[in-house]
């Protein structure tokens, strides 16, 4: 009896469209406005409000992966979209489908990373009534998204498609949702015309080709200077930049910083690259924007992670900033040659200027001197072994040549520090909203957008068991990343504040019961592995990564371990705590 | 500082709901917002007056509201000839033996009286947010009773002064 009252529950507005099949319905119109969109992956959880939907998928499929939980879904498309430049495209059902959502909404929003999102909604009759699985999702995700709609008429649902795609691709990307009514996928589609070509967006023209006057300030400025930098962030990789880029930091012998989520647009063993900046940057990246008279940052957003203290930032530089969005101009960091444009257009232009040799030997010899003297490093005086010695035997088997995705902790700083990218777009790891949980997931969908390279997720203890629920998709799409577990027992990142900052109390940060993670990868029927020494985990590596085949290894690694060096909350970058050993 | 900024927007549901989210979501202090219909079909006007610390949170607001896919143009005509009017109806107490001298005070504002009881009149003025506070001020003394305050509305005057200051990259 209880058992059909829930699914009359679930069932009752379909019902409701089950009169003579219409020749097309909204739903149909749904998956072929998809099709001409050139979508070829969907990452989607089914439910009562997107059943038409799944239906029409069902007589006219489209690559679909089932995660096992809407989040994890979405975490998939955001790695999908990061290593492929792709827009991701999540579907997941109304109230908690699509509540399930947000934290990956707005991790993409935070990162810039295009995708579009559709969620079903209750029928249009009932929204605003608190119907059964009814959430107001638009209100919701108005703040995290680019832009939102609900579709209001089935004749609309292409046009809006088809700008959903645009917005969320062009200019700075980020994540569109389309809250979709039952009925409208119910709905018989009468219009003639199925492909919108049109868009009807007259307040959204994003700039991409830079001033030319600004442009050849930002020359003229590097003629003068004497310690000029470069800042490289994600925006060279959206715009696919890195070639152009490194071709000019060559010819201008200039020295370059990255962003963390900028890592791989130069490669991480280019002689003029000083590592990663910011609170766990190298010292003499950091330094160097200390001492920089010329700082020309391209596409990054000055995140308070990466300045440090504000009053303390490149107090000696001119700043030139290179954004897409004018609205991260002069947001943070003073500006004195703002340019609004795509950073490759920017690149581009200011490759095709005349130059002189840059008169900057004595600033570029003694950066590479600092560079030697400072190195990233660490010691083991305990027996155990350490994380960045994982890190280093991921690349040394990998040959840096990896994509690799990261959660969020000690491990992606280790992971950021210790694995130098050889290439742009390998890179995926959760910046500005710092999603645990996001990793694991996201290794899945780059794995999807790039089934012939080997993907690794390294990720830590604590943040693996926020979505490890998709293990089973590695076995069910045959998807072969190799989870790497830098397993403290504890929240790491966590800890090691709770040590500096709060003398020690180890308040709710340590986790000494764990799942058997070597039994939980057999459950899931894939190979586990336990490695606690670094000699094994060599071995073990060597066997793991030649094998075509999804593995997972506990690596137990000493757990008082820190992340060095590192600029305190609210220090400046010249501040920086644990510079050598 | 206070501001006075207008955005010309798109008439879709949720806009208002999305600008003031973002005034919100930025931490910015609306005085009063006013929204209403323009003589094109589908846009509307917003007018606010906000509450800005200083010159770059101003252009990050100008900026951030540019940047709403639904906005269609964003103008800070603070320092710009403009004329601005808001409407504010007024109960005040006004029994018999005051009301002849409420009068006096109604009618060099221009304001009017539009509804009358045994004790109570209610009086509708127009002005710039300015002359309605003093007229507030001047009635405050006899008992308000209730009041209501539509917020700013605004328009740049045909003949401009001098060319107003540019944001440098907008
Ligand atoms: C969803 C979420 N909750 C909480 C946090 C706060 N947080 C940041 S790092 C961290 C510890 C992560 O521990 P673990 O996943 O084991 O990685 P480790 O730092 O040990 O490498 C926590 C709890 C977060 N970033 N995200």
């Amino acid at each position: 009896m209880s058992v059909n009252v829930n699914v009359t529950q679930e069932e009752e507005q379909n019902v409701a469209g089950e009169h003579p099949k219409p020749v097309l319905q909204g739903s149909d119109v749904f998956i072929q406005s998809l099709q001409n969109e050139g979508v070829e992956m969907l990452f989607g959880y089914p439910g009562g409000a997107v059943l038409p939907i799944y239906d029409a998928l069902y007589k006219n499929p489209i690559p679909h992966i089932l995660a096992r939980h809407e989040q994890g879904a979405i975490h998939a498309a955001e790695g999908y979209a990061r290593v492929s430049g792709k827009t991701g495209v999540v579907i997941a059902t109304s109230g908690p489908g699509a509540t399930n959502l947000v934290t990956g909404i707005a991790d993409a929003m935070m990162d810039s990373l295009p995708l579009v999102v559709f969620t079903g909604q209750v029928a249009s009759a009932v929204i605003g009534t608190d119907a059964f699985q009814e959430a107001d999702i638009v209100g919701i995700t108005q703040p995290i998204t680019k832009h939102n709609y609900q579709v209001k008429r089935v004749e609309d649902l292409p046009r809006i498609i088809h700008e959903a795609f645009h917005i969320a691709s062009t200019g700075r990307p980020g994540p569109v949702l389309v809250d979709i009514p039952k009925d409208i996928s119910n709905e018989v589609f009468t219009s003639a015309e199925i492909k919108a070509t049109e868009l009807n967006l007259p307040g959204y023209q994003p700039t991409t080709s830079p001033n030319f006057l600004q442009i050849q300030k930002v020359a003229q400025a590097l003629q003068r200077a004497h310690k000029p930098l470069i800042l490289a962030g994600a925006g060279i990789l959206h715009s696919k930049a890195s070639e152009s880029f490194v071709k000019f930091v060559e010819n201008t012998g200039v020295p370059v910083t990255n962003t963390l989520l900028g890592l791989g647009s130069i490669p991480g063993d280019h002689p003029q690259f000083l590592g990663m900046a910011g609170m766990h940057g190298t010292f003499t990246a950091n330094m160097a924007i200390c001492e920089a008279d010329l700082l020309i940052n391209i596409g990054a957003r000055f995140d308070d992670r990466l300045t440090g203290n504000l009053e303390h930032f490149a107090p000696n530089a001119t700043v030139v900033h290179i954004d897409i969005d004018p609205a991260e101009i002069g947001k943070n960091v003073h500006t004195d040659i703002p340019i609004v444009a795509d950073a490759k257009e920017a690149i581009d232009s200011l490759l095709r200027l005349e130059m002189n040799k840059l008169a900057i030997e004595p600033w570029t010899t003694h950066l590479t001197k600092s560079k030697a003297e400072y190195p990233l490093v660490y010691s083991n005086e305990s027996k155990k072994m350490l994380p960045q010695e994982v890190i280093e035997l991921v690349h040394k088997h990998t040959k840096g040549n990896a994509i690799v995705t990261t959660d969020v902790g000690q491990h992606q700083m280790w992971a950021a520090q210790f694995y130098r990218f050889n290439h742009p777009d390998h890179w995926v790891t959760s910046g500005g909203l710092g999603t645990m949980g996001f990793g694991f997931p996201a290794a899945i969908g780059a794995q999807i957008a790039k089934p012939d390279q080997t993907v690794v997720s390294i990720t830590g203890d604590g943040g693996f068991q926020m979505t490890l629920q998709e293990l089973s998709l590695l076995q069910e799409s045959q998807i072969p990343v190799k989870v790497i577990i830098l397993n403290n027992q504890c929240l790491g990142m966590v800890r090691q504040w709770q040590e500096t900052f709060y003398d020690k109390r180890y308040s709710e940060s340590l986790m000494p019961s764990q799942p058997d993670f070597v039994k939980l990868a057999e459950a899931y029927n894939i190979e586990g592995y336990k490695v606690e020494n670094y000699h094994d985990a060599d071995e073990l590596f060597k066997k793991v990564f030649s094998s075509n085949k999804p593995a997972l290894i506990d690596c137990r690694v000493e757990q008082m371990e820190n992340v060095y060096p590192m600029v305190a909350p609210g220090k400046g970058l010249h501040e920086m705590i644990g510079v050598k050993g | 500082m206070k501001r006075v900024i207008t955005t010309t927007v798109i008439n879709q549901s949720g806009v208002l709901n999305r600008v003031t989210g973002l005034l919100m979501k930025r931490q910015f202090n609306i005085e009063s917002i006013t929204v209403g219909h323009t003589e094109k079909a589908g846009i509307s006007k917003m007018t606010f007056v906000v509450h800005v610390e200083d010159q770059r949170k101003l252009e990050q607001l100008l900026k951030q509201l540019q940047k709403q896919i639904d906005v269609l143009k964003v103008n800070d005509i603070t320092d710009k000839a403009i004329v601005t009017r808001e409407l504010a109806l007024i109960k005040v107490l006004s029994p018999p033996g005051v009301r002849s001298e409420i009068n006096s005070i109604i009618e060099p504002f221009r304001a009017t009286v539009i509804d009358m009881s045994k004790n109570v009149i209610t009086v509708q003025v127009t002005g710039d947010p300015g002359k309605i506070e003093a007229f507030i001020d001047l009635l405050k003394p006899y008992g308000i009773k209730e009041l209501t305050r539509t917020g700013a509305t605004a328009f740049v005057r045909e003949t401009q002064k001098a060319p107003a200051q540019q944001l440098s990259i907008l």
